[in-house]
């Protein structure tokens, strides 16, 4: 377990400039969530840190020392990748056991199978340890690739959005078994996704990227309350958050060009008229789309709303952020 | 412009069922979702409507007349597929133009029609254009513009956003929603989402191993889940079950769970000394610090607004949607409540739910 500290990383893949300057903390212990889009640099970030690719600048510390000039399996760290690569003619047992029979460990068979019960225990499949790795459910595979890179101990886990081959039900599991698993092993975990419920709900720390650059890192409260720019505010909330121009309300501070308003932001019943143009019944609540001089918007309200398309509805700006020509926060 | 009638339905491939008995109806201009797991029998009762398969038995109608027999030509139907096949080798305006070429139509009004596709479609600017190199959104609805041309009587989608990822489906299903108001044409359209299913529909039927379980709005579907299939099904994350032994009379306004006793919507119906279960949807559970009924926080889950509370309680998990400025602490011991107007009672075994005076009204037979 370990502090990991990257200090102005970047790197480049000919033309393309993967990551620039990065630098982040990530406090020992800590769940930190790294989001953004296809190509905004996550995967490369890990696998600079796993030593798969090397820095153009910059350096990885673990625990105060560089690591630049170990190799990968000097490095002890784990990756867990999307694809459950494990050993389809082993069983669980033998697959979890397989990072332990490594020369350079040289362990004891008997240390071995504690320390694999040890780990099948925390993943809840030691049920299954002597199954065939090819007759598991997707989300029981995962767990034993999971399990693989738990068995070493590693100074961190790296993971590689370890939950998108799963169906959608399994995802939700999934994510309240890893923050279990994170906080009963006190482990460091660095998390690469494009979700932003995974982000949300799992993480202690989210970084946002934006085309290899970390625009802003916090916790996944500051991140959806108090974004830095337009980029960050849309990463989070589902359904996004509404952007429309600053003029169209009043109360506007100095520079500021567009108003950001998350749907449940919206206090209905007061302010300006707008019309409604769909209402979209979800169960838990319902989905207004609604057309204010001309601009779009959703909000929420309750599940049973009696609204309908074609109603009116007067609506005024709550808890409004102000962005500015260039898609910076304004206070 | 059509109704469709679906009757007794039924297909089999060799031993296997793949649809048992169906019966529903989708009205004239409907948005009408198809919903279900992967191999419960939707994507076979939408090639049945289409033609595309023979039903085994039963009956479709189309405006009253019985096309079950008829080949896929003679139903006027036209099919958008998950994965859009589109003619490489010709340009958009081709490809959308492709179907009334073959039906004969003169030039001019071939000419005619295809402007006005794709002027509803908003794909004017690249009607000269290869479609080899058009992005997914644009082949996508050059795939809808060739169905739209002909004017069929209704639409049968088949997962048509699928293979799109997240953000652009959540833009496509608008589209296509709009696109479906301003054409007022009736659309059966097939998903395993069930989000997309709540959002884009008019009315839901729910299939499960080639059952129908439930059929009706989205909201009625939601708040009084026919079966538990459903409740299970419908909601993220879904119904909660606390299962427990016990009985009701009809007339009663409670049950009672390990001694305690929780208000419901007035029973209907008797059940004794059965294996039940009390239904009750997240953002019902109401946490308070005082109350007889105890949960164990096991995980808090952040989502902005709103937070997912897991907590154990006497009769198995239960999630809990909360507001988020509500503190949760992993490990806290507190007392639960439920809405009662909004609790629905099941029997385990058969997984059917109990009639109340809250859902007696929904449930078609």
């Amino acid at each position: 377990m370990a502090e990991v500290v990257l200090d102005g990383l970047s790197k480049a893949f000919g033309k393309t400039q993967a990551l620039q300057g990065v630098s982040m903390t990530i406090p020992d212990g800590a769940f930190v969530v790294l989001l953004g889009p296809t190509g905004a640099g996550k995967t490369t970030t890990l696998r600079l840190i796993s030593g798969l690719e090397a820095p153009d600048a910059g350096d990885v510390r673990i625990d105060g020392a560089s690591v630049l000039a170990d190799m990968p399996a000097q490095r002890d760290v784990a990756m867990v990748f999307q694809q459950y690569s494990l050993y389809p003619h082993l069983t669980v047992r033998e697959n979890l056991a397989f990072p332990l029979r490594s020369p350079i460990l040289n362990w004891p068979e008997p240390q071995i199978a504690a320390r694999v019960q040890d780990v099948a225990e925390v993943l809840r499949i030691a049920h299954k340890l002597d199954n065939r790795a090819t007759k598991l459910s997707g989300g029981e595979m995962q767990r034993v690739s999971i399990g693989r890179a738990l068995v070493r101990s590693p100074r961190i886990f790296l993971m590689d959005e370890p939950l998108s081959s799963l169906d959608a039900k399994l995802r939700a599991e999934m994510r309240v078994e890893l923050k279990r698993i994170h906080t009963d092993l006190g482990a460091t975990f660095l998390y690469v996704t494009h979700d932003q419920i995974e982000a949300m709900t799992m993480a202690s720390h989210v970084g946002v990227l934006d085309q290899g650059r970390l625009v802003q890192f916090g916790s996944p409260r500051e991140i959806y309350e108090t974004p830095v720019s337009t980029y960050v505010a849309t990463r989070l909330g589902q359904p996004r958050i509404n952007l429309l121009p600053a003029a169209l309300f009043e109360g506007a501070p100095k520079g500021a060009v567009q108003i950001g308003l998350r749907p449940e932001h919206i206090r209905q019943g007061e302010g300006q008229n707008a019309i409604v143009r769909r209402v979209e019944h979800l169960g838990d609540q319902t989905r207004l789309h609604l057309t204010l001089a001309g601009h779009d918007l959703i909000t929420l309200t309750d599940a049973h709303s009696p609204l309908s398309s074609g109603d009116t509805l007067a609506i005024r700006p709550e808890k409004p952020l102000w962005f500015d020509a260039s898609g910076l926060r304004v206070l | 412009m059509a109704e469709i009638v679906i009757r007794n339905l039924r297909k089999e491939f060799g031993d296997f069922v793949a649809v048992k008995d169906s019966s529903f109806t989708v009205g004239d201009g409907e948005f009408f979702m198809l919903l279900g797991p992967s191999g419960c029998g939707k994507t076979t009762t939408l090639r049945m409507i289409a033609g595309l398969e023979l039903p085994t038995s039963g009956q479709i109608l189309i405006d009253g007349e019985d096309v079950s027999q008829k080949p896929a030509s003679q139903r006027d139907i036209a099919f958008v597929f998950q994965m859009f096949a589109l003619y490489p080798h010709l340009n958009v305006r081709r490809n959308i133009s492709y179907p009334l070429v073959s039906q004969g139509l003169p030039r001019a009004q071939i000419q005619a029609k295809v402007a006005e596709v794709a002027r509803i479609l908003g794909i004017e600017s690249i009607l000269d254009k290869p479609v080899g190199g058009l992005s997914g959104g644009d082949r996508q609805r050059v795939a809808l513009g060739r169905a739209i041309v002909r004017s069929p009587k209704a639409f049968m989608m088949d997962e048509p956003l699928g293979a799109l990822d997240a953000e652009f489906r959540e833009h496509m299903s608008e589209e296509l929603r709009a696109l479906h108001d301003r054409m007022g044409a009736t659309t059966v359209y097939v998903t395993h989402d069930q989000l997309e299913a709540m959002q884009m529909g008019d009315k839901i039927v729910v299939m499960n191993h080639g059952v129908v379980e439930q059929f009706g709005t989205p909201q009625e579907i939601y708040d009084h889940p026919a079966t538990m299939f459903v409740a299970d099904f419908i909601g993220s994350p879904p119904m909660n079950f606390l299962r427990f032994e016990g009985g009701f009379r009809p007339g009663d306004r409670s049950v009672s769970l390990g001694g305690t006793a929780f208000a419901t919507p007035e029973l209907l119906e008797e059940a004794g000394g059965r294996k039940l279960a009390l239904g009750v949807r997240p953002e019902h559970v109401v946490i308070s610090d005082e109350g007889q009924y105890r949960g164990r926080i096991e995980a808090v889950e952040y989502l902005g607004t709103t937070q997912i509370v897991t907590l154990t309680t006497p009769h198995g998990t239960l999630k809990a949607r909360t507001p988020s400025d509500r503190a949760a602490r992993v490990g806290d011991s507190v007392g639960l409540g439920f809405t009662a107007s909004t609790l629905a009672l099941f029997d385990a075994g058969s997984g059917r739910a109990f009639r109340t005076a809250a859902n007696a009204g929904v449930f078609h037979g």
